[in-house]
This record gives C-alpha cells, sequence and structure tokens, in this order.
C-alpha cells in the first residue's frame, strides 16, 4: 500500500517538475479527444441516417377501385405468404385520402378535389424483411406470364410499385459517406495514437539519464515504470477532462439550440449511444492510452 | 508485488550472508568478490574492448583500474554491472557467473554493488536527501530505515548540513560525495568507481580518495577506475595496469600497510603530491 502511495506521488511530483512536456502531452490528448469527440456523433448520425432510409422501403400494391371484397382478401392472405414479406398492411381508399390530407400543409385542399370524389386507390403496404429481397418480393407478385410481361397473381392488382430505386440511390450515397467518415475516423485515431506516443516519448526522452540512474542503483523495471504510468494517467485524466468540458460546452450552446430545427441533428437523439456514455469511453480511453503509452515508451529505455 | 519483493530480498540476503566474510581472517576461504576469467568482450563492427581478461580481487581489497582512454576500463565496469555481457569468458562476482542471473534478477546484482561516476548521475529533481533515499526506496526500505540510514551515509561524506540543497546547488566535490552517499547507504560488500576525481581539481580530489579509502576501511571492496596514473602510483595500493584491452600490470600486496588509518593516509597523499594541507 505504502508503495503505491509512493509511486503515485513519484508520478505527481515528475508532473510538478517537468511541467512542460506534460502540459504538451495535456494539450495533445485534448486535441484529439475533442475532435474524436466531434466526428463520433457525426459519423453515428450518418450511419442513422442511412438506417433510416432502408426501414421507408416498402413494395406498394394499388388495387382496382372495384375489386371485390374477397379478391381483396385473398390477396392478402397470398401476399403473406410470399417468402421475405415481414409485414402487410391494407391501407383502404379513406384512409389514402386521409393520410393524404394529414401530410399536406393545408388540409382542406383535399376537400376541393373535383366532385368530392376520392382518387387514391385502395393499397397493400408490403415491409420486406430486408431490402435485398424487394426484387424477390415484387417479381412473386407479377411472375413474367407466357408473352414474357409480368403478369399479377390477382385480378384486383392494378399495379405494383417499390421504392428500390430511391432507396438505393440514397443508400449508396450514405454509405459512400459513412465509409468516408470510417477512413477519416481511423486516419485521425491513428494519427491521435501517434502524436500522443510521441509526445510520452519526448517527456521520457528529457528524462532518460533519470531513468538510467534508477537502473544503476538497483530499480526494478516496474518501480521504474509506474511513477511514468501514473505520470501518462493523469496527464490523459486532466486532457480528456478538458476536451469534454470543451465538448459539453459546445453541445449545450450551439448543438442543442438547433436540434429542434435541423433533422439531422435531431436523428442523432434516437440513433446514436447517450453523450454521456460516449464521454466517458473517451475520458477512459484518453487516459488508459497515455498511461499504457507511457510504460510502453519506456521499453527502450529499460533493456538491461 | 511488495510481499514478493521482500521474499526475493530475504533470500538474496540469505545468499549474502552465506559469502560475505563475517572476520577479515576468513576473507581467504571465500571466493573473490571479482573474479575475471579470460573475459573478452568484441562490440559489433570487430572493436575488440578487452582481450582475454583474467583478474581476482579478493574481499576488502582496495584496488585502482588504470590505464589510457580507450583501454576497455569503462567496459570492464559495465560488464561488472551486467551493463555488457562478455563476448567469451566469464565474470563471477562473489564466486556467481552474473551470465547465469536472468534479467529479472539483474537489479539485485546492481543493489549488492555501489556505482560512483565521473559524471556524478545524480537525480537532479531531487534534493541531497531524496538522492539518497531513493536508492533505499527502490529496495523496498521501510521508512524508518530510510530515516536512519540515510543522514548517516550523509553524515560520512560530510553533506550532513546540506539535505536540502539540490544537486545544481553543490560544488562538483559535493557532488561527487553525494554520489559516493548513494552509493554506500546500502553498505554494499563491492562498490566501484569509474573515473570519480575525472572532473575535480587535485585538492578536492584527495578529499574523495580519502572517503573511498574511509568505506573501504569499514570492510567494503572498493574498485577505481582511473587515468591518472601518476596519482595512483603515489597512493601505494593495488594497480592493476589495462592497455588495448589487455592486463600489463598487477601490483598486488606489500607495497603499503593495511592499517594505515584515513587522515594518515590523506596527509600522506596531500605530501606526495605535494599539496599544503
Amino acid at each position: 500500500m505504502s508503495r503505491v502511495i509512493f509511486f503515485i506521488g513519484e508520478g505527481l511530483r515528475a508532473l510538478r517538475r517537468g511541467a512542460a512536456p506534460s502540459l504538451a502531452a495535456i494539450v495533445t490528448v485534448a486535441i484529439t479527444i475533442l475532435l474524436l469527440g466531434v466526428l463520433i456523433p457525426i459519423l453515428q448520425t450518418t450511419g442513422g441516417k442511412a438506417n433510416e432510409v432502408r426501414d421507408q422501403v416498402d413494395v406498394r400494391v394499388f388495387l382496382y377501385d372495384d375489386a371485390t371484397q374477397s379478391e381483396t382478401d385473398t390477396l392478402e392472405t397470398n401476399i403473406q405468404q410470399i417468402p421475405h414479406v415481414e409485414s402487410v398492411d391494407y391501407v383502404s381508399k379513406q384512409q389514402a385520402l386521409q393520410n393524404l390530407r394529414d401530410r399536406l400543409d393545408d388540409p382542406a385542399l383535399v376537400d376541393q378535389l373535383p366532385g368530392h370524389r376520392n382518387p387514391l386507390p385502395a393499397s397493400f403496404e408490403i415491409q420486406p424483411d430486408d431490402i435485398d429481397n424487394l426484387g424477390t418480393i415484387t417479381s412473386a407478385l407479377q411472375p413474367p406470364g407466357q408473352n414474357g410481361d409480368p403478369e399479377p397473381i390477382s385480378p384486383a392488382i392494378e399495379e405494383v410499385l417499390d421504392s428500390r430505386d430511391d432507396a438505393t440511390a440514397i443508400a449508396s450515397v450514405s454509405s459512400t459517406v459513412k465509409i468516408f467518415m470510417l477512413v477519416i475516423a481511423a486516419l485521425l485515431i491513428t494519427a491521435s495514437l501517434l502524436l500522443v506516443g510521441n509526445t510520452i516519448r519526448l517527456s521520457i526522452y528529457a528524462r532518460r539519464t533519470e531513468v538510467e540512474v534508477m537502473r544503476l542503483v538497483g530499480a526494478t523495471n516496474w518501480f521504474i515504470r509506474w511513477p511514468f504510468m501514473v505520470e501518462g494517467l493523469v496527464c490523459g485524466l486532466i486532457g480528456g477532462m478538458v476536451a469534454i468540458g470543451a465538448l459539453l460546452l459546445g453541445k449545450v450552446t450551439i448543438v442543442d439550440p438547433l436540434a429542434d430545427s435541423i433533422t439531422l441533428l435531431s436523428a442523432q437523439k434516437t440513433t446514436t449511444i447517450a453523450f454521456p456514455a460516449l464521454m466517458l469511453i473517451l475520458l477512459a480511453a484518453a487516459t488508459v492510452v497515455s498511461a499504457l503509452g507511457s510504460g510502453f515508451t519506456l521499453r527502450r529505455f529499460l533493456k538491461v | 508485488m511488495a510481499r514478493s519483493d521482500t521474499s526475493t530480498r530475504r533470500r538474496l540476503r540469505g545468499r549474502a550472508a552465506e559469502r560475505r566474510p563475517e572476520h577479515l581472517t576468513e576473507r581467504r576461504a571465500k571466493p573473490p568478490i571479482i573474479e575475471l576469467r579470460h573475459a573478452t568482450k568484441i562490440f559489433p563492427g570487430g572493436h575488440v574492448a578487452l582481450e582475454r581478461v583474467s583478474l581476482r580481487v579478493d574481499r576488502g581489497e582496495f584496488v585502482f583500474l588504470v590505464g589510457p582512454t580507450g583501454c576497455g576500463k569503462s567496459t570492464l565496469i559495465k560488464m561488472l554491472i551486467r551493463e555488457l555481457a562478455p563476448t567469451e569468458g566469464e565474470v563471477l562476482i562473489a564466486g556467481r557467473d552474473i551470465a547465469t542471473i536472468s534479467n529479472k534478477k539483474i537489479p539485485q546484482l546492481r543493489r549488492r554493488i555501489g556505482t560512483v561516476f565521473q559524471d556524478f548521475k545524480l537525480l537532479d529533481s531531487r534534493n541531497v536527501y531524496d538522492n539518497v533515499a531513493y536508492a533505499l526506496q527502490v529496495i523496498g526500505a521501510s521508512r524508518s530505515e530510510i530515516r536512519s540510514k540515510v543522514p548517516d551515509a550523509l553524515r560520512l561524506v560530510g553533506l550532513g548540513d546540506k539535505i536540502n540543497n539540490f544537486p545544481d546547488q553543490l560544488s562538483g566535490g559535493e557532488q561527487q560525495r553525494l554520489s559516493i552517499a548513494r552509493a554506500f547507504v546500502n553498505h554494499p560488500p563491492l562498490l566501484l568507481a569509474d573515473e570519480p576525481t575525472g572532473n575535480l581539481d587535485p585538492e578536492t580530489s584527495i578529499g574523495i580518495m580519502q572517503l573511498l579509502y574511509r568505506i573501504n576501511r569499514t570492510g567494503t571492496t572498493v574498485l577505481v577506475v582511473t587515468h591518472d596514473r601518476e596519482m595512483v602510483d603515489k597512493m601505494r595500493r593495488r594497480v592493476i595496469g589495462l592497455a588495448d584491452g589487455r592486463v600489463v600490470r598487477d601490483q598486488s600486496a606489500g607495497m603499503y600497510s593495511d592499517d594505515e588509518n584515513t587522515t594518515e593516509f590523506g596527509l600522506r597523499l596531500r605530501d606526495e603530491m605535494g599539496l599544503e594541507e
């Protein structure tokens, strides 16, 4: 126990004495964590958006107005039996009109339809279990007939539409963005590890004679290493806390007021890990990387 | 961790006790504290620093190792604390071939050998007291042990009233005394001094030599490396001369009396060096 106190004391003493290298390490850690703290939520938001788009993809089967109730019921059962169909929703003509009314800024427009007739067809909305199975479902609904043209499986079907084209376009854009962001994140993490490692190496190099003396009087490698690791840990902790303070400030003053008006930002609330958890992870990473970095960098000075 | 350290130390202490002479009369029966058997060191690139060097230093001896710069003196010192391993041959400390010591146990070897260097190698960020205390802290000494041993060591070297000074506030001679206090605070059976007076003026050098002699009189074997042949010749101690990596001279006993006390030693030195008291 007294030994633990000794190591902590030694580490803190080194921090006080070698203020300049320690400050450099703290600033490096703070900047790195700040960048990661900004980048990770953005990355997650992009990913979240792409998933949202995938969820919106479906197949719509529009029905003739004169389709009978029994034709409709049979069709619904048939659709449910098609593989890869996750769910089927029947949308009646009235519901379709209501949906339209809800989506319009001025619902009164619906009432101005000529002759107060409802021009919208009834439909089935089919959710596939996966976006890639859209085509299978579509062709199951209208398999090619004798002359090669698609023929609907029921006389009630007027048209089959799927939103694949839109969806794949959006999805491919968002996945490109995602890959791009991942590459940037990977580069940034690599750069920060190298930067932190280099800063630690410099501060240890400045004290290599001290390490040499410690070895001469018979200090074991761990006895030399622990104070350096305590020092790295404290640097990482302080740097991490500075960065997280800045991030919190940025979140409260800039992001939160905007979140209500910008959908990209509000999406973050539902799709990303909680902000406090992210901050804790970053803080832990800063601390652990700095401490281990110090211990690891010392290796070259500790050869017997 | 603390516990395993303690037990290791206890085992070492036990082993040391077997070998360390309790009385001077037992000296002959024990293995020599330093023994080199045909030790050769060839550096990568082919430079031969030491060539088949064989020598013995018995417990309690005061030995000078002399020779011009580049003759292999420092290499020899480094081999004794296993900073370097011999390319061929054996280096034995207290009868044990140190090549057989595992890397993990090297610190234990170094704790039993005090080392003093020309450039002092002090911890600049610690004051005089803490520099000496550090050598005890690394071996896991208790706080009360540190509190009693450090002032003793500092008084021995004459720095009892400078415990709060930092190394850069001390003169060269005082810094060397401090490094001797650190080397000796454990009471190691062997003290190696590599050019301890290399940076010091003659008067200060004599003080340092006198101090090393005093330490030797407590039973510690002292090996002093120097290139100052003239001064050594006047001291009348055993002298081992190295040149081009080979032993060219080994003049031992008989030239000096064993029981000359420290003051007499200092007076004679000053006299022979032509210095006034």
